[in-house]
């Protein structure tokens, strides 16, 4: 890896890289879904793979989520890879059954001799006034039904190693990435998940959270967008003397119950950021898993700053009100 | 399009086989479940969709087929799984919930799979559509000899994935036949009164493909439209969609007391079977009542093996509810 060149690239860049390069080592995977030929997908994650792989790997389709998220499942268990593309994760009302009844069960359906290696990649997240339905994140609607991978990741070394793994992996893979973290300027990006990205293809291994910050006085769980909020708040936190630690959990399916345990053990104190609807979600799951494991870890109880179960309102002020920020989870440690 | 003696006799012993192995799962289906019915309860739990009056339908397409073709099938699956050569003796231990079934239980009778012979279903109405697109998808890119079949009920026509799966299907020249099985019923609701046309073949022209309409569930003729739509898809001509008036003579499924059935309609239905229409076809072209009956001496043999392999095996540990979830096996708590 000595020679490996290392770029700033944007979450968009590192997908469709990482897109790229599987295509190129491996004629069994191909791209299709809404716009992403030659606009390179609405969020810029297919941006340049048309005039490199043509029109019958990188496959514009019609606006017809059934049908084509269903041939990525057929075409998955005849021997292909797809890579489809849902566009908004809002969109996935009309085309659930696909998803939950034949994505994620055929496996388990044929006891194991149907694999469906597809990915499903989806954009999440709002922040930029367009209401309720073109900027939920659902990632709790997704991770709650048995039998497909869920990962969101937080920047683009995260994005272009994941989005690798979830092509190779041969159970289907929902792979969510936040509008606001694609480097898409008109979104209002948020400019730390540019990060050093190396050329060379790699892997980072679906399941595996990762502490990006370590402290000792308050454990901060989130994923996504969630994670650049809580690195704020630890900022901020930091300025008053407390050292938070910042876990991205990067994968909800499977969930790494381990470090986030670890990491209370050490800190006694456990926020969950979570920019999904609060009730019946991450932040419930993660708070559950340390809870069950040992209560005891616990010396105060735990917070959640997730979004409020309202739809998500189109005023900008309304909208801010109710997303989760670095205030809020600041607030929360001091609540405790 | 001529038929072989042959193929008519195949058509014939597996018509016959599909019935037989009906007529015995629905007895063994009724243990444990009287005097009172509970579905829970008995060797064969669950629901029970069973397709005796639909035969024509399964060997007058699939005789056309290879193991290598792809077919994705309904909630009324056994016909089609036997006419398209599914191991009989896992899938009737799949029933049956046993640890030798075709997935070890999990998946019953709605969910069969196997892919030796590419044959996978879904209790979903028309969710087999997008599926089969995909697979005959596969082939074209790969440049694999094979064709998708994707049969659906006609219930099933008014459903969203059924427009989008034709036009898809028609916009990239997809080898993939669309199969409707009229049975003209959706549980107790008409096809008139759910479907604004009164035959869906017209709806193809929607989508510039040929469309076809099979009338009286007749097994000869459903062979010869099903053998040119899908010569014409394997040939790289695309898409057609096949209507096939067909009946069923049991209820929606078992436990149907049918009381929206008009008056009559079920014994005149009885007096339609293919079955013994076919068997009169037969002689009268020759075959003599010896070799029918060794047929049916044959396929005895195989639905009591069948039987008898899913009563001897062993139920699955309940904790292996827990495995096979993502490819490699696992579970993910």
């Amino acid at each position: 890896m000595s020679n490996t060149k290392i770029r700033r690239l944007t979450i968009a860049r590192a997908m469709a890289e990482a897109i790229q390069q599987e295509m190129q080592s491996d004629p069994r995977v191909f791209v299709m879904g809404e716009d992403i030929g030659a606009l390179g997908g609405v969020f810029g994650n297919t941006r340049g793979l048309l005039e490199e792989f043509g029109r019958e790997r990188i496959r514009d389709t019609p606006i017809s989520e059934t049908a084509f998220i269903g041939a990525g499942v057929g075409a998955a268990q005849d021997g292909m890879r797809p890579v489809v593309e849902l566009m908004f994760v809002d969109f996935f009302g009309v085309c659930f059954d696909a998803i939950y009844n034949n994505m994620a069960k055929n496996n388990y359906f044929s006891g194991g001799n149907v694999k469906v290696p597809m990915v499903l990649m989806t954009s999440t997240g709002g922040g930029y006034s367009d209401a309720g339905q073109h900027s939920q994140c659902l990632y709790a609607t997704f991770a709650h039904l048995p039998g497909m991978k869920v990962v969101s990741p937080s920047n683009a070394y995260d994005a272009k190693g994941m989005m690798i793994a979830a092509i190779r992996d041969d159970s289907p893979v929902v792979f969510m990435y936040h509008k606001g973290l694609q480097g898409m300027g008109w979104l209002g990006t948020e400019a730390a998940a540019t990060v050093d990205t190396p050329e060379q293809p790699y892997q980072v291994e679906l399941g595996k959270a990762k502490i990006v910050r370590e402290g000792s006085d308050v454990t901060i769980v989130g994923l996504a967008m969630g994670v650049h909020n809580a690195l704020k708040a630890a900022d901020k936190l930091a300025e008053e003397g407390v050292n938070a630690e910042v876990v991205d959990l990067r994968s909800l399916v499977p969930l790494d119950r381990e470090t986030v345990i670890s990491s209370v053990k050490k800190t006694g104190r456990l926020i969950v950021v979570d920019e999904d609807y609060q009730s019946y979600g991450v932040s419930g799951e993660v708070i559950t898993s340390v809870v069950e494991h040992d209560y005891s870890l616990l010396r105060s109880g735990p917070k959640r700053v997730a979004y409020p179960d309202v739809p998500i309102p189109f005023a900008r002020h309304m909208e801010q009100f109710c997303l989760p920020n670095a205030d809020k989870i600041v607030a929360a440690f001091h609540a405790m | 399009m001529l038929i072989s003696r042959e193929t008519k006799l195949w058509m014939y012993k597996t018509m016959l086989l599909s019935r037989r192995f009906e007529e015995t799962i629905e007895q063994i289906y009724l243990e444990g479940k009287t005097p009172a019915f509970n579905m829970a309860n008995g060797p064969i739990p669950g629901e029970m969709h069973l397709s005796n009056g639909q035969e024509p339908v399964a060997v007058g397409v699939c005789a056309h087929l290879n193991a290598e073709d792809i077919v994705t099938a309904t909630h009324r699956p056994h016909h089609q799984a036997i006419a398209k050569g599914v191991d009989l003796k896992r899938m009737t231990a799949e029933i049956f919930g046993k640890q030798t079934g075709l997935s070890g239980g999990r998946g019953g009778h709605m969910h069969i799979f196997d892919t030796n012979v590419n044959f996978g279903c879904s209790g979903i109405i028309a969710q087999g559509m997008g599926p089969a697109c995909g697979a005959a998808l596969s082939r074209k890119m790969q440049n694999k000899p094979g064709v998708a079949v994707s049969f659906i009920g006609e219930g099933a026509v008014n459903q969203g994935a059924f427009h989008e799966s034709l036009n898809l299907a028609a916009l990239w020249c997809l080898p993939v036949v669309f199969v409707v099985e009229d049975n003209a019923w959706g549980i107790s609701v008409s096809k008139q009164d759910s479907t604004a046309v009164a035959r869906n073949d017209v709806r193809a022209a929607a989508y510039d493909m040929p469309g076809h309409f099979v009338e009286n569930n007749d097994p000869l003729v459903i062979y010869k439209v099903a053998g040119d739509a899908i010569d014409r898809a394997r040939s790289g001509g695309g898409p057609s969609l096949i209507e096939i008036e067909t009946f069923r003579l049991a209820g929606h499924f078992m436990g149907d007391a049918e009381a929206y059935r008009p008056d009559g309609e079920k014994a005149f239905l009885e007096s339609k079977d293919p079955i013994p229409a076919f068997r009169k076809i037969l002689l009268a072209e020759g075959t003599t009542d010896v070799a029918l009956d060794h047929l049916k001496d044959q396929v005895e043999e195989q639905v009591s093996a069948a039987i008898a392999f899913a009563r001897e095996s062993a139920y699955a540990p309940a904790e292996d509810a827990l495995t096979q979830v993502f490819a490699q096996g696992e579970y993910h708590e």
